[in-house]
Parts: structure tokens; C-alpha cells; sequence
């Protein structure tokens, strides 16, 4: 059966599946490296304007909230876990225990993006938002000992709210692809000899978490020491 | 010669399936290059239609044909059609997806679906911007500076950043496809040191592809944001930074000039070698240049802000960093040169393309070093003299590049010739009328006539005339080969496999090639352009 279902996997174009594999796989690192530059443009701008303006990037990075921030990167921590351990599982043919990691990873996912959705309403009530409604004064008389520019602070959330919210967005493309990748693993159609969605999805997967793992210091944790 | 008659009715992709459904569902390589030929003509045609207005209106010193709000449209939306929607597709998605698994000896692209997908997405850009030209159109010239762009245009400054942004993905997905399948689906005894040297320029330019766009895709994204949302990251007003854009837009827009001209030199060492008979002048050397200019392409871009307030220590590095593209460059034009040196020439079409490639490129080229002098390019900075040093680089570079490549291969995509008297004086119309439009633009400039104004004082009207005359001879070349290429579909001579005698594994499949590309895969066991093992078709047809 097992025989069937990777003849059934190979397409036309190729001459065996370890060239698909491989096809596949470097497609996605390929990708990958284009998602680097994309959020590299943005990165970019945040390391010139955090060298600029850094009262107050530091400012407004006090005014995320640290326990949020950090619950929600043991989440996705423990998503790339489940992740790396449903490949694991999906080479070794256990397949039920592959369909309960995939969701657990999805479980993960929707935390994440609630935790995420509490975080940016929190900003919405602050006024944080960056627009005509954008207000700064709270952090001007929080911080009395800086000079905070509103205008830079703006900047500050414009950053926080562009990166933020790319990175949501891929975490929803991701979500979408293990959606599908769950629907067919509980048709049971990976199996040892044919497993590559499984990988490159969690390829995508594990890139998405480590944008996260860069984008939690840069904006949370830029300076937390106590002002004196 | 016998099978030529056979050959027409044998089965191949284009007569194995018929009807609509079957164009717009394929994922044959082959038919999506035709798809993708068809739709960049078109957006080729209202990129020329622009530029005809543009070149109308500048006829005479006084601002007559259209208002200066017009004006601004007109040459913002040619610069973004010619750009995105033309120069960049042309010769990768079209001749590439054609040739490239056909010439690594693979039945298709790694990722057929993937693409498809990206001629989708490419279809949805073209028909998001088409609506925005009938809408109103955008007036911030096709660099979308900041703060014109986000703060003060009243035009559709969004929808035209946001097709942008997806024909952006288009050309990733065609530059990942080309990466992938050219580590992964080589023919047995296809190594990397006996690829056509085609396939070198399009794995270079599939790096620029990938790595430069997203940076473009994430500023316009940005520019969006900023305009619809008031997110301060460009605008002084707000506390941004309008050089940031500058330099994330030139990251990209530098290197993709030579997504325009790389696949172009690619077209040009297939084409040399065969119309010469000879192998090609330093294999590695040519292949190496098209890295080359990859990687150094992508540390050049702030010589397009010399005057845009940048310290001059970083814009003396940037002039020296661009000074030294011209080292792989001239490689290779000194390279495709000693090709033809004691070769036996034949000045078939693609040759004749070749030709002028090659003296435009070198004048472009050169004039490029101008431009990379900080001293002279302060004095003709934004004249007609970068104008015209840019269209000798992309249309008579690139696009020259394109149309050799077109008849080069048009007997193996339609499986038919085209008629060669009427292909050569196309190509000689082109010449002439390019040259007569865009040489008069180096003097204007270099007097000082300043790009993007409606008007201009008298004394600059002959030059101005001339180069509106050259506009329309090359209006004419370019209308010929459209013309005799749609004719010789039904009535052209029936072609041969391979009526050039030339090299490649293209070749060695019929013509048109069945939908497989080969009956059975080949096993390469010679060198690329192993001209001294194949004969000249015309010399066999003496001998007989």
C-alpha cells in the first residue's frame, strides 16, 4: 500500500521521488530565502530608526506587555516542538500520533494569534495606533526623564504594527497549510516513503517561529532596565 | 529533410490538445510561455503606445498635445509598463520557460502548477494595473518616490503599488522554479560546466529575482501602508526617512536592470557561437561574468542618489563599487567578439540582433561609466543623457536581445521560419530607428534638456524632432516582426529540428517539440557548443 501511495505522489516530470523530494525541499529553502529579504526590507528600516530614535523605541517597547510577549513565544516555541516532532512521526508511519501533533500545532497557532489579538486591542485602547488618533502623551508623562517625540513614537508603533502583523499574516498562510496538511494526514495519505508536504510545510513553519524569535527582543525587550 | 512533411503533423504540444480550457489549465512549460508571450506583447503595445504620446507631445518646444498632469501619467505609467510588465517577464518567461527544461534535457519546470500560478498572477497585476490607467492612471514617475508618492499624488498611487507588489511575486515564483529545476532536473551528463550558457545568465538572474523583489515588494507594501493608513516610515512629516525608500527601492530597481539584461546576454552567447560556427570564447569566463554581475549588482544602487543627499565617503564607494560591473561586462562583450573572430559568419536574422545588441550594449555600457563618475553624473543627473544611456541598455540591450531570441527560436516554438528578407530588414529598421531616437537624447542631455518636462526651450526642438521621427521608424520595426511572425504560423516554410546546425539539447527534439519535450530522456556525453562536430546546415545542402 505504502508502494502505491508514493507511485500515486510522483509526477510526470520527474524520474523518481527522491528527485521530487528534493525538488521540493530546496524549493521551499529557495523560498525561504525570499521571505528573508522581505522581512529584511523592514528590519532594515527598524535597525535605522531605533539607532535614531531611540528614547523613544525604548519607550514604547515598555509599553508592550513583556508577559503576553513572552507566553506568546514559549507558545510558538512549543509549536515548532509539535512541528519537528510530526515529521519525526509522519517518517516513522505513525500516523495517528502525526494527526494529534498537527493539531496540536494548529491549537498552537490560534493561541498565538489570540494572544496576539488581545495584545494589539490593548494598543488600540492606548491610542497606539498610528494614525490621526495616535496619542503618545502617556508614554511622554510615564517617562518625564526622556524626551519622547511623538512623531518618533509613532514611528515606533508604525514598525511594531507592520511587523507584527506580517508576521500574523504568515502565521495565518501557515495555519491554512497545516489545515490542509491535517486534512490529509488523517486520510492517511503520508507515509515514510512519502512525507515531503509534512517537511517543507514544517520548513515553513520553524521560519515563521524564528521571524518571531528575532521580532520578540527587537520590540519587546529593547531596554527594560529600571530608569534612574 | 524528407521528415520535414512528417513533422508537421506529428503530435507535439501545441495540435495535441485543443480549445480554451486547455490553454489556461496547462501546465506545460511550453504553453505557458505562449501565454506569457501573448500577454507582455500586449502590455509591450500600451508601453509603445505611451511613448509615442510622449515622444508626440515633445515634437514641439511648447506644451501642446497634453497638460503637464497628463504628461506626468504618461511617462510614469510607460516607465511602470515597460518595467514590470514588459522588460522583466520578456525573455525569462518567455524564451526561459520555453528553453530552459528543453535545454537541460527535462520533461518540464520543477513546479508546473507553481508556474501556472505565477502566469495567474502575473494575468491579475496586468489586469489590476489596466484598471488603473482607465481609472486615472498614476503620475509619481515608476520610482514612486516618497513623499510625492504617499503624501501628495492624488492619483492611484495604491492600486498601481499594489499590482506591482503581485507581478512581484510572478517573477519570484519563475526565478525559484529556474533555480530548483536547474540543481535538480538536468539530463544524465548534463553538468553544471556543459550548460548552455543561456542557462548560467537565467540561473543569475532567477538570484536577482529572488533575493531583490522582495525588497521591493515589502517598500511598496510600506509606501501602501503609509498612504492609506498614515504609518510614518517615509514621510518627513510623520518623522520618517524619504532616503530609506530611496534606498530600498534602488536595492531592488538597480539589480533589476540586470534581470533585464542578463537573460539578454544569455540570448546573445546562444546566438553568436552558432551564426559563427564556433564554440564560444571562454566558457567559464562568460558564465562566471553572469554571476559576477549578480553579485555586484546588488552593492551599486546608491549611484542612483548621488544628489539625493548621501554622505560622499558612502557615494565614493558606491562609484567605485559600479565602476567594477563593467569589468564582467566587457568580459563578455570582449568575449562574444573573439567568438566571431575567424569564425565562419553567416548575418542570418538573430545574428544581425546580435550585431546590434552588441554596439548598443557597448553604449550603453560605457556611457554608464559616465554615470558612475560622480562629477559628470552631478551635471546630468535626471537630463535626457540618463534617458538615453538607459534605453540603450534595456531596449537596445535588452529588447534587441528579446527579438534575436525570438527568431532564434521561433522554429522551434512554432515549427515554422519566418520569412528571413523580411526578418532582416526588421532588424535593420529597429537599428536605425533606435539609434535615430535615442542618440539625440545623449546631446539634449548633455546640453542640459532635464527628463520628465512637457515643454522645453526652442533651441532643443531639432534634436527633439529627430528623435520623435526615430520614435516612429522604430515603431515600424517593432510592428514588422509582430506581423510576419502571426503570418509565417500558417504560411511560413515548415522548419526543421534544427535549421540553424545549432548546438544545444533544444535542437534535438522536433519542431514544435512534443508535449514531453523528448521521446526519451538524453544522455549528454559532449561539450556545450561543440560547433566542430556539427555540420552548417547551408554547407550540406551544397555538399548535396
Amino acid at each position: 500500500m505504502a508502494v502505491e501511495s508514493h507511485e500515486l505522489a510522483l509526477r510526470h516530470h520527474f524520474a523518481d521521488p527522491e528527485q521530487q523530494r528534493q525538488a521540493a525541499s530546496l524549493g521551499m529553502w529557495v523560498f525561504l530565502a525570499t521571505e528573508i529579504m522581505f522581512f529584511g526590507g523592514m528590519f532594515c528600516a527598524y535597525l535605522i530608526y531605533r539607532y535614531w530614535y531611540f528614547n523613544e523605541f525604548a519607550a514604547g517597547s515598555r509599553s508592550l506587555d513583556i508577559t503576553l510577549g513572552t507566553v506568546n513565544t514559549a507558545v510558538l516555541i512549543c509549536s515548532s516542538l509539535t512541528v519537528a516532532m510530526g515529521v519525526r512521526a509522519a517518517q516513522m508511519g505513525k500516523n495517528k500520533l502525526l494527526v494529534v501533533l498537527l493539531l496540536l500545532t494548529l491549537v498552537f497557532g490560534f493561541a498565538f494569534l489570540g494572544i496576539k489579538g488581545v495584545e494589539w486591542y490593548q494598543k488600540y485602547e492606548e491610542h497606539h495606533i498610528p494614525g490621526p488618533s495616535f496619542d503618545a502623551s502617556d508614554l511622554i508623562r510615564e517617562y518625564p526623564q526622556i524626551h519622547i517625540d511623538p512623531q518618533h513614537s509613532q514611528i515606533y508603533f508604525s514598525l511594531y504594527f507592520a511587523m507584527t502583523g506580517l508576521h500574523a499574516l504568515h502565521m495565518v498562510i501557515g495555519i491554512g497549510i497545516f489545515c490542509y496538511l491535517t486534512y490529509f494526514a488523517v486520510r492517511g495519505r503520508y507515509t515514510p516513503e512519502y512525507h515531503t508536504p509534512v517537511e517543507i510545510g514544517g520548513l515553513y513553519w520553524h521560519f515563521v517561529d524564528i521571524v518571531w524569535i528575532y521580532l520578540f527582543p527587537l520590540l519587546y525587550l529593547i531596554d527594560r532596565k529600571p530608569l534612574g | 529533410m524528407a521528415t520535414a512533411a512528417v513533422t508537421a503533423e506529428r503530435e507535439n504540444y501545441l495540435n495535441q490538445q485543443y480549445g480554451i480550457r486547455s490553454w489556461l489549465l496547462t501546465t506545460d512549460h511550453k504553453r505557458i510561455a505562449l501565454l506569457y508571450l501573448a500577454s507582455i506583447t500586449f502590455f509591450f503595445f500600451i508601453g509603445g503606445f505611451f511613448a509615442l504620446l510622449i515622444r508626440l507631445e515633445l515634437l514641439t518646444p511648447a506644451g501642446d498635445l497634453v497638460q503637464a498632469d497628463t504628461y506626468n501619467k504618461l511617462f510614469s505609467m510607460h516607465g511602470q509598463v515597460m518595467v514590470f510588465f514588459f522588460l522583466i517577464p520578456s525573455i525569462p518567461a518567455v524564451l526561459g520557460n520555453f528553453l530552459v527544461p528543453l535545454m537541460i534535457g527535462a520533461k518540464d519546470l520543477a513546479f508546473p502548477r507553481i508556474n501556472l500560478l505565477s502566469w495567474y498572477l502575473y494575468a491579475i497585476a496586468g489586469l489590476m494595473y489596466i484598471h488603473c490607467i482607465l481609472t486615472g492612471g498614476v503620475d509619481t514617475g515608476w520610482t514612486f518616490y516618497t513623499p510625492l508618492s504617499t503624501a501628495f499624488s492624488n492619483t492611484k498611487v495604491i492600486e498601481a503599488g499594489l499590482s506591482i507588489f503581485v507581478v512581484g511575486f510572478s517573477s519570484i515564483l519563475t526565478g525559484l522554479n529556474f533555480v530548483v529545476t536547474i540543481h535538480r532536473m538536468r539530463a544524465p551528463g548534463m553538468t553544471w560546466s556543459r550548460l548552455p550558457l543561456f542557462i548560467w545568465a537565467h540561473y543569475a538572474t532567477s538570484i536577482i529575482q529572488l533575493l531583490g523583489t522582495p525588497v521591493l515588494a515589502i517598500t511598496l507594501v510600506l509606501v501602501v501602508l503609509e498612504r492609506a493608513l498614515h504609518l510614518g516610515i517615509f514621510d518627513p512629516k510623520l518623522g520618517g526617512d524619504p532616503l530609506l525608500f530611496q534606498h530600498l527601492f534602488w536595492f531592488y530597481s538597480h539589480p533589476a536592470v540586470y534581470i533585464m539584461i542578463l537573460p539578454s546576454m544569455g540570448v546573445i552567447t546562444e546566438i553568436v557561437p552558432c551564426f559563427s560556427r564556433k564554440r564560444v570564447f571562454g566558457y567559464e569566463f562568460v558564465a562566471m561574468a553572469s554571476i559576477a554581475i549578480a553579485v555586484i549588482g546588488f552593492l551599486v544602487w546608491a549611484h542612483h542618489m548621488f544628489v539625493a543627499g548621501i554622505s560622499l565617503y558612502s557615494a565614493m564607494i558606491f562609484s567605485f563599487l559600479s565602476y567594477l560591473v563593467a569589468i564582467p561586462s566587457a568580459i563578455k562583450v570582449f568575449n562574444w567578439t573573439a567568438t566571431m573572430y575567424k569564425g565562419s559568419i553567416r548575418f542570418s536574422t538573430p545574428m544581425l540582433y546580435a550585431f546590434g545588441f552588441i554596439g548598443l550594449f557597448t553604449m550603453g555600457g560605457l556611457t554608464g561609466l559616465f554615470l558612475a563618475a560622480l562629477g559628470i553624473d552631478v551635471h546630468v543627473t535626471d537630463t535626457y543623457f540618463v534617458i538615453a544611456h538607459f534605453h540603450y541598455i534595456m531596449v537596445g540591450g535588452a529588447v534587441m536581445g528579446y527579438l534575436g531570441g525570438m527568431h532564434f527560436w521561433w522554429p522551434k516554438i512554432s515549427g515554422r521560419m519566418y520569412p528571413e528578407s523580411w526578418g532582416r530588414l526588421a532588424a535593420l529598421i529597429v537599428f536605425l530607428g533606435f539609434n535615430l531616437t535615442f542618440f539625440p537624447q545623449f546631446i539634449l542631455g548633455y546640453l542640459g534638456m532635464p527628463r520628465r518636462y512637457w515643454q522645453y526651450p526652442p533651441e532643443f526642438q531639432v534634436l527633439n524632432v529627430l528623435s520623435t521621427a526615430g520614435s516612429t521608424i522604430l515603431a515600424v520595426g517593432y510592428l514588422l516582426p509582430m506581423v510576419y511572425f502571426l503570418w509565417s504560423m500558417r504560411y511560413g516554410k515548415v522548419a526543421d529540428d534544427n535549421p540553424w546546425g545549432a548546438s544545444g539539447l533544444e535542437w534535438m527534439t522536433t519542431s514544435p517539440p512534443p508535449t514531453f519535450n523528448f521521446e526519451e530522456t538524453p544522455v549528454v556525453t559532449w561539450e556545450a557548443y561543440d560547433y566542430a562536430h556539427i555540420p552548417d546546415p547551408e554547407e550540406v545542402a551544397v555538399e548535396r
